[in-house]
C-alpha cells in the first residue's frame, strides 16, 4: 500500500490541470467540488499509506520507503533523482496537509461564492497542495526545493488573488521578496551539503558521517534561514502578517496551517545535520520570535492580524522545540497548531463573512448569537491555543516549554521567554474572543450578521473536534501513550529523552497552567468586565509590530538603493557590455557570409542541384572508376 | 536494335535534365513549376522502367503517388503564383527576393 | 523493329516538346509543349504494359495539370512574350547549362558504361503479365501501400484547403488574406 505514495501528489495535480483546462467551463461551485474531492481523495490515499506503513515493523528500518520515479538530473557525480520518501515524518505532514487540507477546500466552497475568478482559487489551492505534497514527500533537497519554490510561488498568487487591490499587490510582493531571501539560505544550503557529502538524498544524508563542525554550523545556519524565510521567524517575519490580504481561506491553510510550517519540517528532516551551536541560534531565534510576535499581537485590531502574528508566535515555540533537540514536540506542536489555527483562520472568516467583509474587531462584538457554531468552535480553538488542558494546545506547548528548560546552555531563560508568552498568548486570544463573541454589540443593525453555509461549517466542527481531543496523539502520563513519539523514532538518530522528574515536569506543567489562566483572567477582567481600563494595553509601539517594517523600509529605500544602483551599473556597463559585444562580433562575421543568402529562388535551386549532383558522383564514384 | 531499359532510362535523364535546366534559368514561375513537372515526368519514366525489367509492381505505384503530389504540388503552387501576381502583376521569381541576407 | 520504331518517334516527341517547354517565350506555348511531352511518356508507359498509368498519365496530366496552368495563364493574362536573357543573373545561365552537361555525362556514364550494377538488368525476374497490370497495381496499393495511400488523401485535401485561402481575396481591412485563416 506504501507503494501508491505517487498518487498523494498526483491527485491534485490532477485537480489543478482539471481546472486549468475547463476550470471556467465547470464554474461555480462544480469547480469547487473537483478541488475538494481531489484534496479529499488525496487524504484517503495519505490513510492508506499510513496504514501499509503501520503495518511494517518498526525497527528494522523497514519503515522508510523509497519510491524513485526516474533520474532527474544526472549530471557526472550529481545524481538527483525524482522520488518520495516515504517514512513516518513525511506521512505524519502529509496527514493533516492533505486532511486539513481537504477541509478547507471544502470551506472555500461557501466562502468564495460568488467571486468572480473562482474556478481559479480552487486551481491555485490544488496547486498549492500539490507543491507542499513534493516539499514533504521528496527524497532529496532538491525535489523538496521543487515542492519549496511552488509553494512560495502559490502562495504569492494566492495573497495577491484580489489583485485589484493596491495593498494585497503589495502584500504578494512583499510575501514573494521576503521568501527570496530564504530559498537563497536553501539553495546554499543544498550546494554545501552536496560538496561536503556528496549526495542531496535524506537518506544518504542520514548515513553520511558528520561533517566538520565549521562546515555543519555553516549548514545549520542556512537551513536556518531557509526554515525562517518560509516560517516567518525574526528577522524574516515581516511577510506574514501582510499576507492576511488574502482570501481567508488562503490564510488558514497556507499561512497558518501548511506552508509555514514547511520550515519546521525543513529543520526536522534534516535533524542530522544541526550542530548543537547551530540549535542554540534556532532555540534563540525562535524564543525571540515567539515573544515578539506574541507582544505585537496584543494591540492589533483587525481580527486576522492577531491571528498572523500568533502564528508567526507559534512557530516559533516550533523553532524553540527544535533548537532545545526535542524534534518530536515541534511536530506534535505542528499538528496541533495546524488544527486550531486552522479552526481560528477559518472561524474568523466566518465572521468575516458573516459581518460583510469587515475585519476591525473594535466593530464586533456578541457575536455569539448570532453565530453560535461559529463562537463554540471558536472557543474551542481558544481554548487550545491557551494551552488549557487537555485542549491539544496544553499538551504539545507543555512538551516544548519542558525541552526549552532541559536546553543544556540557557534553559530556564529559554523556558522562561516561552512562559511569558504562553501568558501572552492566553491573553491576547481571550481579548480576541471577547471583542468578537462577547461584550455590547458594536456593529449597525444594517451588517446583519448571520451563520454560514454547511460547506463553512462542517470544516468548522470537524477542526474543533480535533482541536480538542488531538492531544491525545502524544499524551506525556503514561510511557505508552507517546503515539507520536514511537512513530517517529526511526527517524532521528538520536531520539531526545526527557530527563527531568516527574515532580519537575508536574510543577512546570503547573506553572505553565496558571501562566495561560492569568493570561484569561487579565483579559477577563480588561475586556469583558472592563475592571481595568483598556487605554493602554494597545501601545501604537506594538501595533506597528515594533516598527521593524518601517525600518526595513527604511535601511533598504536608503544606503539600499545606493547599493542597488551601483549594481545595476556593473550589470550595465560591464555585463552588458560583454554581452552586446559578443552579438556585435557575431554581427561583423556574418557580414562576411551574408552574399551567400541572395534572395533568388534560383540560386537557390542550382545550389540544392549541385549538391544532389555531388552526391550521387559521391556514391557511385566506385563504378564510375 | 532491340530496345533494352537503359534506353528508358537515358530518356528519362534527358528529360530530368532538360526540365532542371529549364527550372535554372527561367524566370516566370508558370515555367518553372511546368519544368518541375518534366523532371518528375523524367523520374516516372525510369520507374516504369525499372518496374518492368524487375518484374516488380512497387515501381508503377510510386508512379502513381508521384502523380498525386504532383497534382497537390501544382495546385498549391498555382495558388501561391495567383496570389504573388495579383498583388505585383509581372513580377518574376527574381523579383521575389525579399528575404535576401 | 516496331518496339524500336515506337520508341524512337515517342522519344522525339518527347525532347521536342521538352526543349519547347523551356524555350517557348510564351507560357502558352510552354504549356502546349508539355502536353506534347507528356502524351510522348504516355507512349512509353504503353509500350512498357503500364496501361493503366499511360491512361492515368493523359487524363490527369494532360487533361487536369496542363489545363490548370492554361487557366491561369488566361486568368493573369501573363500570355505574353518574355525575354529569354537572363537580365541581372548573369551567372546562372552558365551555371545551369555546366550542371546540365556535368549531371547528364554521370547519369549516361552510369546507364551506358556502367550498365547493369546500375540498371539492375540481372535483377529482371521476368515481365509484368500483359493487360493484368491494374489489378497488380490496385492490390499493391490496397495492400502494401494502404497507409501511403491513405496520406495521399489528407495531402489532396490540405491542398485543396492551402489553395482556396491562398487565392482568396484578401479584405480591404486586412492586406494578408492567409492571416485570418480559412474561415467564412
Amino acid at each position: 500500500m506504501v507503494e501508491l505514495v505517487w498518487l498523494i501528489p498526483a491527485l491534485p495535480l490532477i485537480g489543478f490541470v482539471l481546472l486549468l483546462l475547463a476550470g471556467n467551463l465547470l464554474g461555480e461551485p462544480r469547480a469547487g467540488w473537483i478541488a475538494t474531492i481531489a484534496a479529499g481523495a488525496s487524504f484517503l490515499v495519505t490513510l492508506t499509506v499510513f496504514v501499509g506503513l503501520l503495518g511494517r515493523d518498526s525497527h528494522s528500518g523497514e519503515r522508510s520507503y523509497e519510491l524513485v520515479l526516474f533520474e532527474w538530473l544526472p549530471a557526472g557525480s550529481l545524481q538527483v533523482e525524482a522520488g518520495f520518501l516515504v517514512d513516518p515524518l513525511s506521512v505524519t505532514m502529509a496527514l493533516f496537509v492533505t486532511g486539513v487540507g481537504a477541509l478547507i477546500h471544502l470551506y472555500s466552497i461557501g466562502y468564495m461564492h460568488g467571486d468572480p475568478k473562482y474556478s481559479k482559487f480552487f486551481l491555485y489551492l490544488n496547486l498549492f497542495l500539490f507543491s507542499m505534497l513534493m516539499l514533504v514527500f521528496g527524497n532529496n533537497l532538491v525535489v523538496t526545493f521543487l515542492g519549496w519554490e511552488g509553494v512560495g510561488a502559490c502562495s504569492y498568487f494566492l495573497i495577491s488573488f484580489w489583485h485589484h487591490r493596491e495593498s494585497a499587490a503589495t502584500a504578494g510582493k512583499k510575501a514573494f521578496v521576503t521568501n527570496r531571501v530564504g530559498d537563497w539560505g536553501f539553495m546554499v544550503a543544498t550546494f554545501a551539503i552536496w560538496s561536503a557529502l556528496g549526495t542531496v538524498t535524506y537518506t544518504e544524508i542520514a548515513k553520511s558521517p558528520a561533517m566538520a563542525a565549521t562546515t555543519g554550523t555553516t549548514v545549520s545556519l542556512l537551513l536556518l534561514v531557509a526554515a525562517a524565510g518560509k516560517s516567518a521567524q525574526l528577522p524574516l517575519s515581516v511577510w506574514l502578517p501582510d499576507a492576511m490580504e488574502g482570501p481567508t481561506p488562503v490564510s488558514a491553510m497556507v499561512h497558518a496551517a501548511t506552508m509555514v510550517t514547511s520550515g519546521v519540517y525543513l529543520l526536522v528532516r534534516m535533524n542530522n545535520v544541526l550542530t548543537d551551536d547551530a540549535l542554540i541560534v534556532i532555540a534563540v531565534v525562535g524564543a525571540a520570535t515567539a515573544l515578539f510576535a506574541a507582544l505585537c499581537a496584543v494591540a492589533q485590531h483587525d481580527i486576522k492580524k492577531v491571528l498572523a502574528y500568533s502564528t508567526i508566535s507559534q512557530l516559533g515555540y516550533m523553532f524553540l522545540a527544535i533548537g532545545s533537540g526535542a524534534y518530536v514536540a515541534a511536530i506534535f506542536h505542528v499538528i496541533t497548531h495546524a488544527f486550531f489555527k486552522a479552526l481560528l483562520f477559518l472561524g474568523s472568516g466566518s465572521v468575516i463573512h458573516g459581518m460583510g467583509d469587515e475585519q476591525d474587531m473594535r466593530k464586533m462584538g456578541a457575536l455569539r448569537l448570532a453565530m453560535p457554531i461559529t463562537a463554540a468552535t471558536f472557543i474551542a480553538g481558544w481554548l487550545a491555543i491557551a494551552g488549557v488542558p487537555p485542549f491539544a494546545g496544553f499538551w504539545s506547548k507543555d512538551e516544548i516549554l519542558l525541552a526549552a528548560w532541559e536546553q543544556k546552555n540557557i534553559g530556564p531563560l529559554l523556558w522562561f521567554v516561552g512562559l511569558i508568552t504562553a501568558l501572552l498568548t492566553a491573553y491576547y486570544m481571550s481579548r480576541q474572543v471577547f471583542l468578537v463573541f462577547f461584550g455590547d454589540q458594536r456593529w449597525d443593525e444594517e451588517a446583519h450578521p448571520h451563520e454560514s453555509s454547511w460547506t463553512m461549517t462542517t470544516p468548522l466542527c470537524i477542526l474543533a473536534g480535533a482541536a480538542i481531543i488531538g492531544g491525545a496523539i502524544n499524551l506525556p502520563l503514561v510511557k505508552d501513550w507517546l503515539v507520536l513519539e514511537h512513530f517517529l523514532e526511526p527517524v532521528f538518530n538520536h531520539p531526545h529523552q526527557f530527563s527531568s522528574g516527574t515532580i519537575t515536569k508536574v510543577a512546570l506543567a503547573v506553572i505553565s497552567v496558571c501562566a495561560g489562566l492569568a493570561g484569561i483572567s487579565i483579559a477577563v477582567l480588561s475586556w469583558l468586565t472592563r475592571r481595568i481600563p483598556t487605554d493602554r494595553l494597545e501601545p501604537e509601539f506594538l501595533e506597528n509590530a515594533m516598527h521593524v517594517d518601517s525600518t526595513y523600509a527604511r535601511v533598504v529605500g536608503g544606503i539600499g538603493t545606493t547599493g542597488f544602483q551601483a549594481a545595476a551599473d556593473i550589470d550595465k556597463q560591464i555585463v552588458d557590455g560583454a554581452v552586446n559585444g559578443v552579438g556585435k562580433l557575431t554581427m561583423r562575421m556574418a557580414q562576411f557570409i551574408r552574399p551567400a543568402q541572395s534572395g533568388y529562388i534560383r540560386n537557390y535551386a542550382i545550389g540544392v542541384a549541385v549538391g544532389a549532383l555531388a552526391i550521387v558522383v559521391l556514391l557511385t564514384w566506385g563504378l564510375l572508376l | 536494335m532491340e530496345i533494352t531499359t537503359g534506353w528508358y532510362l537515358v530518356l528519362g535523364a534527358l528529360l530530368f535534365v532538360i526540365g532542371g535546366t529549364g527550372l535554372l534559368i527561367r524566370r516566370n514561375p508558370l515555367v518553372m513549376l511546368m519544368c518541375v513537372e518534366l523532371m518528375l515526368n523524367g523520374v516516372n519514366l525510369s520507374f516504369v522502367a525499372f518496374s518492368r525489367t524487375l518484374g516488380d509492381i512497387g515501381g508503377q505505384t510510386v508512379v502513381f503517388f508521384v502523380l498525386v503530389v504532383a497534382a497537390a504540388e501544382v495546385v498549391v503552387g498555382l495558388g501561391l503564383v495567383v496570389a504573388i501576381l495579383r498583388r505585383q502583376p509581372g513580377s518574376t521569381a527574381d523579383d521575389l527576393s525579399a528575404l535576401k541576407g | 523493329m516496331v518496339d524500336t520504331l515506337v520508341f524512337v518517334v515517342a522519344a522525339v516527341i518527347c525532347l521536342v516538346g521538352a526543349l519547347g517547354v523551356v524555350l517557348a517565350r510564351n507560357p502558352v506555348h510552354s504549356a502546349l509543349m508539355l502536353v506534347m511531352t507528356l502524351f510522348g511518356i504516355a507512349v512509353q508507359f504503353v509500350a512498357q504494359e503500364a496501361h493503366f498509368l499511360a491512361a492515368v498519365q493523359v487524363i490527369v496530366y494532360a487533361g487536369a495539370i496542363v489545363v490548370l496552368f492554361l487557366f491561369v495563364i488566361m486568368l493573369l493574362g501573363v500570355d505574353r512574350a518574355q525575354n529569354l536573357e537572363m537580365s541581372f543573373l548573369p551567372v546562372q545561365k552558365w551555371a545551369a547549362l555546366l550542371f546540365a552537361s556535368g549531371s547528364l555525362a554521370v547519369v549516361v556514364a552510369l546507364i551506358v558504361v556502367v550498365g547493369e550494377p546500375v540498371t539492375g538488368v540481372q535483377a529482371m525476374g521476368g515481365t509484368l503479365g500483359g493487360t493484368d497490370d491494374a489489378r497488380l497495381l490496385a492490390r499493391s496499393l490496397f495492400s502494401d501501400y494502404v497507409y501511403a495511400f491513405e496520406l495521399t488523401s489528407l495531402l489532396l485535401v490540405i491542398a485543396v484547403i492551402g489553395a482556396v485561402v491562398l487565392v482568396r481575396k484578401p479584405k480591404q481591412t486586412n492586406p494578408v488574406a492567409a492571416e485570418d485563416g480559412g474561415g467564412s
